[in-house]
C-alpha cells in the first residue's frame, strides 16, 4: 500500500440558522455535487433532544449536507452544512472534533438565528467566524453593527460574503483559516 | 392506524438501519466523519466475495472516499457506514488515514493550517 496517495482530510463547518445560504455556501466551491448523509440520534443525545419520548426512544435523523474541495494532491478539504437548530448541537459535538473551525453564517433580516451556533462555538473553543451573508449584493447591516448586535468577541473577524459566489466563499474560508492559525499561535 | 401499529412502525424504523451491521450501532474503529477510505490490494483481490454492501464500499474506496461520502453514496446511515467500514479496516480490505483517538480530536496544527492557506489561495 502506497500510504503517500491517501491524502490527508480537513474539515471546516459551516454553521447558521435556517435557510441562512449552508448550502448554497458549499454548493459554490465544492468540486462535486454536495452530498446528503443522515445521521441517527446517539443515546447520549437523547437527553438534549425534546422531540423524544418518555421512554427516550426517538427516531430523529438528522441531514447534513457536504461537499468536497481537493486542495492540493495531498489535502482535501470537507465542507459539512448543519442544522441550526438547539436540538442538532449532538451533531455539532460530533463536526466540530478535529476541525479547522466554523463559518457560522448570518442573514441580516433575521439575525438572531445565528445566536445558538455563535453561542455554541464560543463555549467549545471552535475558532470560528461570522459571515455575513449579503443576500443579492445588499448589506443591510454594517458588519460592526453585526458584531454588536450577537455580541460577538472583539477577536472574531466579523466578514462579508456571497454564498452565491465561489471568490466570495473561498475568501471568506481564507479568513476562517487565518483566524484558526491565530489561535493556534496563541495556544502555542 | 392504531396505537401498536405506530409502535410497530416505530421499531422498524429504529432497527432496520443496522440490520446491516447484525445489530451493532458501534464501529470497532474510532472514525470521523472526514476520514478517508483506501481500498487496499487484500481488498481489491476480495471483491468478488463480499456482500453488497461491503463490494460497495471496497470498489467506491478505489479512490479515497470519507466515511460521509460512503453514507451517502450508499444511501446508509452514517453510523451504519462506521461499522461496515470498522469491520473493513480490521480485516485489512481497507485503510484509512486517520488512526488514533488521540490526533483526530486535535485541531490541525500550524503547519497543515498552512498548507491548507496555500491551497485555498490556489483555487
Ligand atoms: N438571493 C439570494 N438568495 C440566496 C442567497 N443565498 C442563498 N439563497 C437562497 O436562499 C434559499 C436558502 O438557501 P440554502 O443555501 O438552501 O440555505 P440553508 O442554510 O442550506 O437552508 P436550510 O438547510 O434549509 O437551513 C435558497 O433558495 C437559496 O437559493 C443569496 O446570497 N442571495
Ligand atoms: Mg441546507
Amino acid at each position: 500500500m502506497n500510504a503517500s496517495a491517501t491524502p490527508i482530510p480537513v474539515k471546516i463547518v459551516v454553521a447558521g440558522g435556517f435557510a441562512v445560504g449552508k448550502s448554497t455556501f458549499v454548493s459554490s466551491i465544492s468540486d462535486i455535487d454536495p452530498l446528503t448523509t443522515e445521521a441517527a440520534m446517539t443515546k447520549a443525545s437523547e437527553e438534549v433532544d425534546h422531540l423524544g419520548d418518555a421512554t427516550g426512544k426517538t427516531s430523529t435523523t438528522v441531514a447534513m449536507d457536504f461537499g468536497r474541495v481537493a486542495l492540493s494532491q495531498e489535502l482535501v478539504l470537507y465542507l459539512f452544512g448543519t442544522p441550526g437548530q438547539d436540538r442538532f448541537h449532538f451533531m455539532w459535538d460530533e463536526l466540530v472534533r478535529g476541525a479547522i473551525g466554523a463559518v457560522v453564517l448570518v442573514d441580516t433580516g433575521r439575525l438572531e438565528a445565528c445566536f445558538p451556533a455563535v453561542d455554541y462555538m464560543e463555549r467549545a473553543g471552535v475558532p470560528f467566524v461570522v459571515a455575513v451573508n449579503a443576500f443579492d449584493g445588499v448589506l443591510r447591516h454594517h458588519p460592526e453593527d453585526v458584531r454588536e448586535a450577537l455580541d460577538v468577541p472583539a477577536h472574531v473577524p466579523v466578514l462579508v460574503t456571497d454564498a452565491r459566489h465561489r471568490a466570495a466563499v473561498r475568501d471568506t474560508l481564507v479568513g476562517l483559516v487565518r483566524h484558526a492559525m491565530t489561535m493556534a499561535t496563541a495556544d502555542a | 392506524m392504531t396505537e401498536s401499529d405506530t409502535d410497530d412502525n416505530f421499531r422498524a424504523f429504529r432497527v432496520r438501519p443496522y440490520l446491516l451491521t447484525g445489530g451493532r450501532t458501534r464501529a470497532a474503529v474510532d472514525l470521523p466523519l472526514e476520514a478517508l477510505v483506501r481500498t487496499t490490494e487484500s481488498g481489491h483481490a476480495s471483491l468478488a466475495n463480499q456482500s453488497r454492501e461491503r463490494h460497495q464500499i471496497v470498489s467506491l474506496c478505489a479512490s479515497p472516499q470519507s466515511v460521509a461520502e460512503i453514507s451517502a453514496h450508499l444511501s446508509i446511515h452514517l453510523q451504519v457506514a462506521r461499522v461496515l467500514v470498522g469491520d473493513l479496516v480490521q480485516e485489512g480490505l481497507v485503510a484509512t488515514h486517520v488512526a488514533s483517538t488521540e490526533k483526530t480530536t486535535e485541531r490541525p496544527d500550524l503547519r497543515l493550517l498552512e498548507q491548507v492557506l496555500d491551497g485555498l489561495q490556489s483555487l
